[in-house]
């Protein structure tokens, strides 16, 4: 027989492996975004020179120039702008439709809903394209309303499945109290579903906002004019002009990610949750 | 009556109906139509010649640099299958366990998946730079004593797309591990017990137990990863630049190439077709595949 002494240094030894392998990966992770921060403060003529993680001289001028030569100020500004336009679109127009589909009836509920679902699976690579064509046909390209639908639309399917499952798992005691006292159905989505439903609208918000702060690919083909332009569509732009100013850069991709950063770790809690039950649809 | 009624239910879903018809339902048939078009973008449509399956049959036969690009982010997805996915399985693993730093370890692993592709693409791409004795990989690789791993890591067509890869792996593990974490805690810990008192040893259980009862969350991450990887192209962007062509292009790039530089919106769409029926068929080989081996439950 082996003591427990055998055993249990034997386990101090795997958890010291299993916490060495954790900390690498860790490691791997923040160096990365650390080594973005601290560039950032660094001047054209140290960058290539300091390779230390806490530059020796604080710049912080980096900023300023990116936020107001860089035009980084209005494109943050813009970004802000349409995080909240459309996550506000899409908690309106997602939690009606999830609330008449679980709710309401009325004919043809199902094929509606199996359509939106279908839409949530098939891939459509080139759509762009087509959105493109026909932004430019209903005189919405290069217009921030125009953006705003289209990634409203984005985010819509997911988020009526995400409120869906949730109100058919809600009792209806609360709205039924309502209806008898004479709430009307608009009035019970607003005061009594909308409420109840906090939970999972905190996933739905912080989940599309990720999505609308980083997207790149509508913003590119739908905006023209810089003054539309969000944060990720404009650091392509910049990079492109400034090549061989890192510094700049580096200050306008922290200004870009630290935002999401914050966002991410106050919210994380929803965020995990909104991967795990999106996830399980499949 | 009854008709007031059920019109009041409809304005319920109209907005979200409507949005829906105009981006996604109207867009989905544009691209079936214009597929069959040699279309500039510019000229009225119906003044555009119609090819019927000339598009199709171009890029089946004559685009070598279509199936480059397949080939492309196949090797990508293969590397996300493996690399990736492993190192998202042990990570999950390690995180099941009773460890301390829990939910340190899992809040940090999710901090790549967060941030956009392109402020991803651009900060890798500046620590892996080309500038003389300023790449921070090579830096540490030369302070190891291995210069023989020193490279020009993007802009060596032998190591671009590899370098592509681990980049897009290391923005998206965290997914995998994530779900893979989720999977793990729903196994009931009274069949590690019942499992352990049976004498079996940590690689038995895990072999029997965790295993087994993981290939559905398995089979779910591995359908995520193809259809993510295969359709990821703006960390490309970031990463290696505008030249869309090259060794590092991949299908959906060439879709924008053709759209934006060579302005053949129909060839774009018949692309884009092309590619949305490779992925559909590819998942629905991985879903029949996952039914034939999904293994008895007793």
């Amino acid at each position: 027989m082996r003591s427990s002494v055998y055993y249990k240094a034997k386990k101090g030894a795997i958890n010291t492996l299993i916490h060495l392998f954790l900390l690498s990966v860790t490691v791997s992770c923040l160096y990365p975004l650390l080594w973005m921060v601290s560039s950032s403060l660094k001047t054209q003529e140290t960058i290539f020179n300091d390779f230390s993680l806490i530059p020796h001289q604080l710049h912080l001028s980096n900023y300023v120039l990116a936020w107001r030569a860089g035009g980084f100020g209005r494109y943050f500004l813009n970004s802000v702008f349409y995080t909240a336009a459309v996550v506000t679109g899409i908690v309106i127009v997602a939690s009606l439709a999830a609330y008449a589909f679980s709710r309401l009836k009325f004919p043809g509920k199902n094929v509606l809903f199996i359509m939106f679902i279908a839409a949530m699976m098939i891939p459509i690579p080139g759509s762009f394209v087509a959105l493109y064509v026909l932004l430019n046909k209903l005189h919405l390209r290069n217009t921030p309303i125009g953006y705003i639908l289209a990634m409203i639309n984005v985010g819509l399917s997911m988020s009526i499945f995400l409120l869906k499952t949730f109100f058919d798992k809600l009792p209806t005691e609360l709205e039924d109290q309502a209806r008898i006292d004479g709430c009307s159905k608009l009035g019970i989505w607003w005061h009594v579903a909308l409420p109840l439903a906090k939970p999972v609208l905190a996933v739905v918000v912080v989940f599309n906002a990720l999505v609308v702060w980083n997207e790149y690919i509508l913003a590119l083909i739908i905006f023209d004019s810089r003054q539309f332009m969000p944060l990720q569509v404009a650091i392509k732009l910049f990079q492109g002009e400034f090549v061989t100013n890192y510094p700049l850069l580096m200050a306008g991709l922290t200004i870009a990610a630290l935002p999401i950063i914050i966002v991410y770790l106050v919210m994380q809690k929803y965020i995990v949750k909104g991967v795990t039950s999106g996830a399980l649809y499949g | 009556m009854r008709v007031k009624y059920i019109l009041e239910n409809y304005l319920f879903i109209v907005p979200a109906v409507l949005i829906f018809a105009i981006f996604y339902i109207i867009p989905f048939i544009y691209v079936f139509r214009l597929s069959f078009f040699d279309w500039d973008g510019i000229v009225p449509l119906r003044e555009a010649s119609f090819l019927g399956l000339a598009n199709f049959k171009e890029i089946l036969l004559q685009d070598p640099s279509w199936w480059q690009a397949m080939r492309n982010a196949g090797w990508i997805t293969l590397i996300a299958l493996t690399f990736q996915n492993a190192l998202a399985f042990l990570l999950a693993l390690a995180c099941d366990r009773e460890i301390r730093m829990r939910n340190f370890y899992r809040v940090v692993f999710f901090i790549p998946p967060v941030l956009s592709e392109i402020v991803v693409g651009f900060v890798w791409r500046f620590i892996i730079n080309d500038v003389e004795g300023a790449n921070m990989v090579n830096r540490m690789l030369l302070q190891l004593g291995l210069p023989q791993f020193v490279h020009s890591w993007l802009s060596d067509p032998k190591y671009a797309l590899t370098t592509v890869a681990i980049v897009h792996s290391w923005k998206g593990f965290g997914w995998g591990f994530l779900i893979f974490l989720a999977g793990l805690q729903t196994i009931p810990r009274e069949l590690y017990e019942a499992a352990r008192i049976d004498g079996a040893n940590a690689w038995r259980s895990f072999k029997s137990v965790t295993l087994p009862l993981m290939v559905p969350v398995i089979i779910l991450v591995t359908i995520l990863t193809v259809l993510g990887t295969m359709q990821a192209f703006v960390l490309i962007i970031g990463l290696v630049g505008g030249e869309f062509a090259g060794h590092t292009s991949v299908p959906v790039l060439r879709i924008l190439a053709v759209m934006r530089d060579s302005s053949r919106f129909g060839y774009a769409c018949a692309q884009g077709i092309t590619f949305g029926a490779i992925l559909i068929i590819i998942s629905f080989i991985q879903y029949r595949f996952s039914k034939e081996r999904q293994p008895v439950k007793t």
